[in-house]
């Protein structure tokens, strides 16, 4: 059953209830998570009994002739700071190990309605702060490109986990990159929506501003399918906002003939790998060739956005954070004797060092004496790099841009200087402040490793973003590469 | 701006954080350098500019007053690290006391 | 030279709704340990608030009737602080931030000491989440934690240092429940903790800078209050008067020893880096829901007295009583719609039924007595089944045993003796055995005939009807019937 894996659910789904049945396809993606994960090491957790069990309904319900759910049988890998009941959620961190979630994330129940079935749950830099997947509490992520190099982060379990046919699609969370990054360095598609589309209801926040949960999958029609199912507005999250969902996959053939798209000088300036550059470029020229208008636009605010954004997360981290003390869930010092040394000792013990850092950036940001100058700035900030996305939306439908500045890093190259870490996030980073809606979508290959465009649109139109990545896709064949491992 | 060993243990204080010596060093000079390239903000003016605190502009978004079920207490029993009959149990809090 | 008494307080009302602030779990007092909490109010990884639509409104009621400016937008903030009934570890509240304010701001409350009426300024109302609830064991070295209370609605006002005395601070405690009860906002009883009060107190020589103020904490009722400042402000006044200075701090209330004391567990300064709460949305009052709040609000006090005067003819004074609570009030009137004699039941219900709650500190809903009940023992006194003075006696029987006066009536045999020639007899032995009362009685002191009256009410157990007795023994005695 290899011929199964690594192909879109479009190409599948026609089979499902005649030749193939959910069982064999889930079970296509079992045996290839036994053959590759001990090397890719994507997931943390592999539900294989309850996937099998959720196949066999589904079967039964095709048996019966039921209409298919629009994701029926689609073998999904979840992040794990998505919480799923009954099912172990631990945020790549020591102090949630022992976290089994009473109830599901909305976006993971809507999955399941819509008839996905949930393989596990992926590796990602602990509490979602990283961008290599190597700041996990458990163990690194491995690029199934190449596997001395990273994965990207935060949601690099994902995208490996697609890479790699470990997971037909996935879901990921994105608070600065960490879906379109990891997605860049796999060679898959990864969508952020618009703040407010998809509910943050069960995702564990990290910056609850800037989180929104997205898609990660083999290519762009299969990122609509997923995206529909999860999106809409949910009375458990207030920041949902409550719009009518337009039928993505219908809009995804209009075409490209007069769209414009805008070209931000400063993001293809200094620190950007010139391959990549060399890259997106030709990208752009194929999306002019297909009838697109190319204009450049200025962003201005760019160079700010880095230090606008970690003030911003980490304050809110400092806060959403706080209630991992020990106390009611999740792991407890046995070094513990007094109030104090439960918490100073149970985050001492259970959280790493990234997540210390920021906790304690974030702390110093809102501190007395430092909130105007540090935390209230960054928010002011936050406003021009809005006005910034404003002003060029007024001339151009879209952005494009490069996802990440590089195609790659190997791992351990950036652990020591968290600065160079948190400079492989910045591009993507000003797209979460402004709460657009931002795809990543492969555009070509340096050294083996995939490389991607990064398209933002106005809020709320995904489907202009998906439109323009789907023109961009259909014309080239990047999309139809796997990566070597999954060849062997 | 440099960040002492001093501002360290305060911020890891208000963290519930304990630190060990080489951790506060290790913090004190990463955050002066992320600081550091964080002063570029002070060359943006932001007088008058409103601070943006959510990336939409929603109000008034509320829930009725009605009662939906409750979790049964053994599963909250169940996450607890240490439970007495229905109560999750943490070492004793000092109560008021002259 | 004397000083001057300077308190505010800041109050914390729980708001009277069916469900909590964020979330969908019940609010009922009284439920087993953890029985009533979700994701939300657990502060379980990934959950998030949604507010309650009504806490708002209750708010919003709140603002309304203390006289507030309502804010057009208003948002919710973090406290940050670390303690083991607050499950986040921060507290969402709508503390009045930098620039953002609260639901409602600089309102009033008028109140009446002594005859005087005194103006007290509210300085700010906002909502907020309740904690949890901690227990600490006799044995053992550790504490219980209980999350029920976890997330349910909560009020505060913080009043401007106005209150000029304890008594103020009492008589302003009792107006605001009352308006609060009325517009059922809240229960409002501190002793089941859904009113609860601090108190800032400080002395200062008239006209001067306010003094060093104290914080008095874990006062449990409205007269501990009064009685915990009182204590505080002599206290402060002796520390002033031996030359000493106040030190500003949180003592706390010893209501058995009738003290206050100093916490001896360290303050850290606190820095609760408050930021704007990201997981909720601004709430907007527009002047039409402002309006729709203010048409839905129910009779408050003053109003309620104004039309119980006029509806039932009663004086000034006793109405006033009457309204005190919403509770009382609404007993009056159902006592009323049972049996239309709004005199006898207000005299029943200010005298001793006033009497007995103030003596087992009860609230007149907390009795068994209905009002339906006391409408039906006032309708036998009136019918003449019972003399008013056995029906006082009923009255007792009836808080003690929840009993309805006809059955205890019945029981005891308490029908009052309207039959002449049963009480003739009785009104002859005592002629026989007091000849010198009856010697004075014909002699035209016409007083002593109330002492023979008395005996014979005595030998009955009361149950003589009394104006039988008084006519029989005129006629025994030869007196001209009573004019």
């Amino acid at each position: 059953m290899r011929e199964l894996v690594g192909r879109p659910y479009h190409e599948i789904r026609p089979r499902l209830g005649k030749d193939l049945s959910v069982r064999e396809l889930v079970d296509a993606y079992l045996e290839n998570i036994a053959r590759l994960d001990g090397q890719v090491r994507a997931y943390l957790t592999v539900s294989a009994d309850q996937a099998r069990a959720q196949a066999r309904e589904l079967d039964d319900r095709l048996a019966r002739g039921e209409p298919l759910p629009p994701l029926a049988g689609v073998p999904v890998a979840v992040k794990d700071n998505l919480c799923t009941r009954g099912v172990r959620t631990t945020c790549g961190s020591r102090i949630l190990e022992p976290f089994v979630p009473p109830y599901d994330a909305t976006a993971v129940q809507r999955l399941r309605e819509a008839g996905a079935v949930l393989l596990g749950k992926t590796n990602l830099d602990e509490f979602a702060m990283g961008s290599s997947t190597e700041n996990s509490g458990f163990f690194a992520t491995r690029n199934p490109w190449r596997l001395d190099h990273v994965p990207g982060g935060s949601s690099g379990g994902s995208a490996a986990a697609v890479a790699a046919g470990e997971a037909l699609a996935a879901l990921g969370s994105d608070t600065g990159g960490s879906i379109r990054q990891p997605a860049s360095l796999c060679g898959v598609v990864g969508l952020k929506p618009t703040y407010g589309r998809v509910s943050r209801y069960g995702l564990v926040a990290f910056a609850s501003s800037l989180d929104q949960i997205g898609p990660l999958s083999l290519d762009v029609r299969d990122c609509a399918l997923v995206l529909q199912a999860i999106c809409g507005r949910d009375p458990h999250d207030s920041t949902s906002v409550d719009l009518p969902v337009p039928d993505f996959v219908a809009s995804l053939e209009a075409g490209v003939r007069g769209v414009r798209v805008g070209v931000p000088a400063e993001f293809f300036g200094e620190g950007l790998q010139p391959e990549v550059r060399q890259a997106v470029l030709e990208a752009v020229r194929v999306l002019e060739g297909l009838g697109a208008r190319v204009e450049e636009v200025a962003l201005p605010t760019l160079e700010y956005a880095l230090p606008t954004y970690y003030l911003i997360a980490c304050a809110e981290a400092s806060s959403n954070l706080a209630r991992y003390d020990g106390v009611a869930y999740g792991y407890r010092s046995p070094r513990a004797h007094d109030l104090y040394t439960l918490y100073a000792r149970t985050r001492a013990e259970g959280f790493g060092p990234e997540v210390k850092r920021r906790i304690m950036l974030g702390t110093f940001a809102l501190s007395e004496g430092y909130y105007e100058g540090f935390y209230k700035k960054a928010q002011q900030v936050r406003t021009l790099v809005r006005r910034d996305f404003d002003r060029c939306f007024q001339t151009v439908d879209v952005l494009a841009t490069p996802t990440s500045p590089v195609a790659g890093f190997r791992l351990g190259e950036r652990t020591a200087d968290p600065l160079q870490m948190y400079l492989a996030d910045v591009y993507t980073i000003p797209v979460n402040l402004a709460g657009l809606p931002g795809i990543s979508v492969p555009c070509g290959f340096v050294e083996g490793l995939p490389v991607g465009l990064q398209l933002v649109g106005r809020p709320f139109e995904e489907a202009t973003v998906l439109r323009v990545a789907y023109a961009y896709e259909q014309a080239t064949e990047w999309h139809r590469h796997r990566c070597p491992l999954l060849r062997a | 701006m440099r960040i002492t060993p001093e501002v360290v243990e305060r911020v890891a204080r208000l963290s519930r954080l304990e630190l060990t010596e080489e951790e506060r060093a290790t913090f004190a000079s990463q955050l002066s350098s992320i600081l550091e390239y964080f002063a570029r903000l002070d060359r943006l003016r932001t007088e008058g500019v409103e601070p943006t605190s959510h990336a939409i502009r929603v109000t008034n978004v509320f829930r009725p007053d009605e009662v939906t079920p409750s979790l049964p207490v053994e599963a909250v029993v169940a996450m607890a690290p240490q439970a007495h009959e229905g109560f999750v149990v943490v070492p004793r809090v000092l109560e008021a006391e002259e | 030279m004397d000083y001057e008494t300077v308190i505010g307080l800041e109050i914390h009302v729980q708001l009277l709704t069916q469900s909590k602030m964020f979330c969908g779990c019940s609010t009922r007092f009284g439920a087993p340990p953890n029985t009533q909490t979700c994701p939300v109010c657990l502060g379980l990884p990934g959950s998030l608030p949604v507010i309650n639509r009504r806490a708002v409104e209750l708010g919003l009621r709140a603002a309304l009737v203390l006289n507030c400016t309502v804010h057009p937008s208003s948002q919710f903030h973090r406290k940050n602080y670390y303690y083991p009934d607050l499950p986040k570890n921060y507290q969402i509240s709508q503390y009045q931030y930098l620039e953002h304010p609260p639901l409602a701001t600089d309102g009033y409350l008028d109140i009446e000491v002594d005859g005087q009426r005194r103006r007290v300024g509210i300085r700010r109302v906002h909502l907020e989440e309740d904690t949890g609830r901690l227990v600490h064991p006799a044995e053992g070295a550790v504490s219980w934690v209980d999350y029920n209370r976890s997330g349910v609605p909560l009020m505060e006002i913080v009043t401007y240092p106005d209150l000029r005395s304890p008594q103020e601070a009492r008589a302003f405690l009792l107006k605001l429940r009352q308006v609060l009860q009325y517009a059922e906002v809240s229960t409002g009883r501190m002793e089941e903790g859904t009113l609860r009060c601090d108190a800032n107190v400080s002395l200062r020589r008239p006209g001067e800078p306010l003094g060093t103020r104290t914080e008095v904490k874990n006062m449990n009722s409205i007269r501990s209050v009064e009685r915990a400042l009182a204590y505080e402000v002599a206290r402060q006044r002796e520390v002033l008067e031996r030359g000493g200075a106040v030190v500003q701090e949180t003592r706390h209330w010893d209501e058995r020893r009738g003290i206050t004391f100093a916490s001896r567990s360290k303050e850290e300064a606190e820095d609760y880096r408050y930021f704007p709460e990201p997981d909720l949305v601004p709430v907007e009052v527009t002047p039409e829901w402002l309006e729709e709040v203010r048409r839905s609000l129910p009779e408050l006090p003053d109003a309620r007295r104004d039309r119980i005067m006029a509806q039932y003819g009663l004086g000034r004074y006793d109405a006033e009583l009457l309204v005190q609570t919403r509770a009382t009030a609404d007993f009056f009137e159902a006592a009323v719609a049972a049996h239309p004699s709004p005199k006898s039941i207000a005299n029943w219900m200010l005298g001793d039924l006033s009497a007995y709650l103030n003596e087992h500190n009860l609230e007149i809903d907390q009795l068994r007595v209905t009002p339906g009940q006391l409408a039906e023992l006032v309708r036998l006194v009136e019918e003449g089944t019972i003399s008013g003075r056995i029906a006082k006696d009923v009255l007792v029987e009836m808080l003690e045993t929840g009993d309805s006066p006809r059955s205890i009536v019945d029981r005891r045999g308490w029908v009052q003796i309207a039959d002449e020639g049963a009480l003739r007899e009785t009104v002859e032995a005592v002629i026989r055995d007091h000849p010198e009362p009856v010697r004075d009685v014909q002699a035209g002191k016409e007083k002593a005939i109330a002492f023979l009256v008395g005996q014979v009410m005595r030998r009955t157990q009361g149950r003589a009807n009394p104006a039988l007795v008084q006519r029989l023994l005129r006629e025994r005695l030869g007196l001209p019937p009573q004019g």
